[in-house]
């Protein structure tokens, strides 16, 4: 499923070869960085020679999402101080969504850190393929990082489907995200999530903190 | 194109922020992960925080324009054809194939 990495790596390589900027440090930023949505934004601060504190601090406000996920990151599977290490390293959206989602309850360490490595593999080699032919790939296969959203459909009909009838989970985030969208269009993501998580912790206490949690046949829940 | 040493800093700069935010929290949030609270939100943030990933992603869809049409079939496309086969990779080329295709051809803004 990480393929989905391969063309919109490519997409990222071939727009930083098209702002002039050399094939080898869209090898650099992938390997190195390893967070595809803030890259592409990297790429117009740069080419404008933006301060390095101001990259911080937009490198922050777009990746500060991943804190949220520490919490259901299946972290405590992944062995070894150096499979650790490269676990929360290489703790993208989409390597999140494979590794917290239903079917990977049962995964093992190597299994988490292959499907990471491997992940992690697409993106820099499709990025450094793209930048490598970027000079010789027209305009309009920018439009190749459509598989990005392609990426996160699937893995949301997926979710979804995992937790049959629970419906308020998805129509929850949903909501959350038009508010921050229409609210808070600059930091949208981050007001995103912290709407859902706290209409999940009211969802909670209004449904009586003795719900077991991972029950699929639970009482339907209220909508918070 | 900016000089060697600042894009090589400016890789740095940003790799150092996105390792922490993913590394720290964990460090923080060990001691919850046993509680209740902890537990329920972590079996429904997956599929919450991709539906709201996919909204991000398409936050900015010119919604009067004609242009529209290449993100919203590829989407179509998308959904029809996991929801049909439940071939991840197959949706994410198909649709992404459309979105290209659309987007070179007929859509052209």
């Amino acid at each position: 499923m990480g393929l989905g990495f391969v063309p919109l790596g490519i997409a990222y390589g071939v727009l930083v070869t098209h702002s002039g900027v050399d094939w080898w440090w869209t090898a650099l930023s992938s390997a190195v960085i390893y967070g595809g949505s803030f890259e592409f934004l990297l790429i117009g601060m740069v080419t404008a020679a933006a301060p390095l504190g101001a990259i911080a601090v937009s490198a922050f406000l777009v990746n500060v999402r991943h804190v949220f996920y520490a919490l259901s990151f299946p972290l405590d599977r992944v062995r070894g101080r150096l499979g650790r290490t490269y676990s929360t390293f290489a703790l993208s959206d989409e390597a999140y969504a494979l590794t917290a989602a239903e079917q990977a309850r049962s995964w093992s360490s190597r299994r988490i850190l292959w499907l990471q490595l491997f992940m992690h593999l697409y993106w820099a080699g499709g990025a450094t393929a793209g930048a490598l032919l970027g000079s010789l790939i027209p305009d309009s296969v920018t439009a190749l990082d459509f598989a990005l959203t392609a990426l996160f459909t699937v893995l949301a009909l997926d979710a979804v489907r995992d937790r049959r009838g629970d419906l308020p989970t998805p129509v929850l985030a949903l909501l959350s995200a038009l508010a921050a969208r229409l609210v808070y269009p600059s930091q949208m993501l981050l007001v995103a999530f912290a709407l859902f998580t706290a209409g999940l912790l009211a969802r909670h206490v209004m449904t009586g903190r003795n719900t077991t949690s991972g029950n699929t046949t639970r009482r339907k829940p209220s909508h918070a | 194109m900016p000089d060697t040493p600042y894009l090589i800093a400016a890789v740095l700069v940003t790799a150092a922020v996105t390792w922490g935010l993913r590394a720290l929290p964990f460090a923080v949030l060990a001691p919850l992960r046993a509680s209740s609270t902890v537990q329920y939100l972590s079996t429904r943030m997956p599929a919450g925080i991709m539906v709201i990933l996919v909204v991000y992603c398409l936050r900015d869809l010119p919604l009067t324009e004609p242009r529209v049409l290449a993100p919203s079939a590829a989407l179509a496309v998308t959904v029809g054809l996991h929801l049909w086969r439940r071939n991840a990779l197959l949706s994410i080329l198909g649709g992404t194939a459309v979105h290209v295709l659309l987007a070179s051809t007929v859509l052209r803004s």
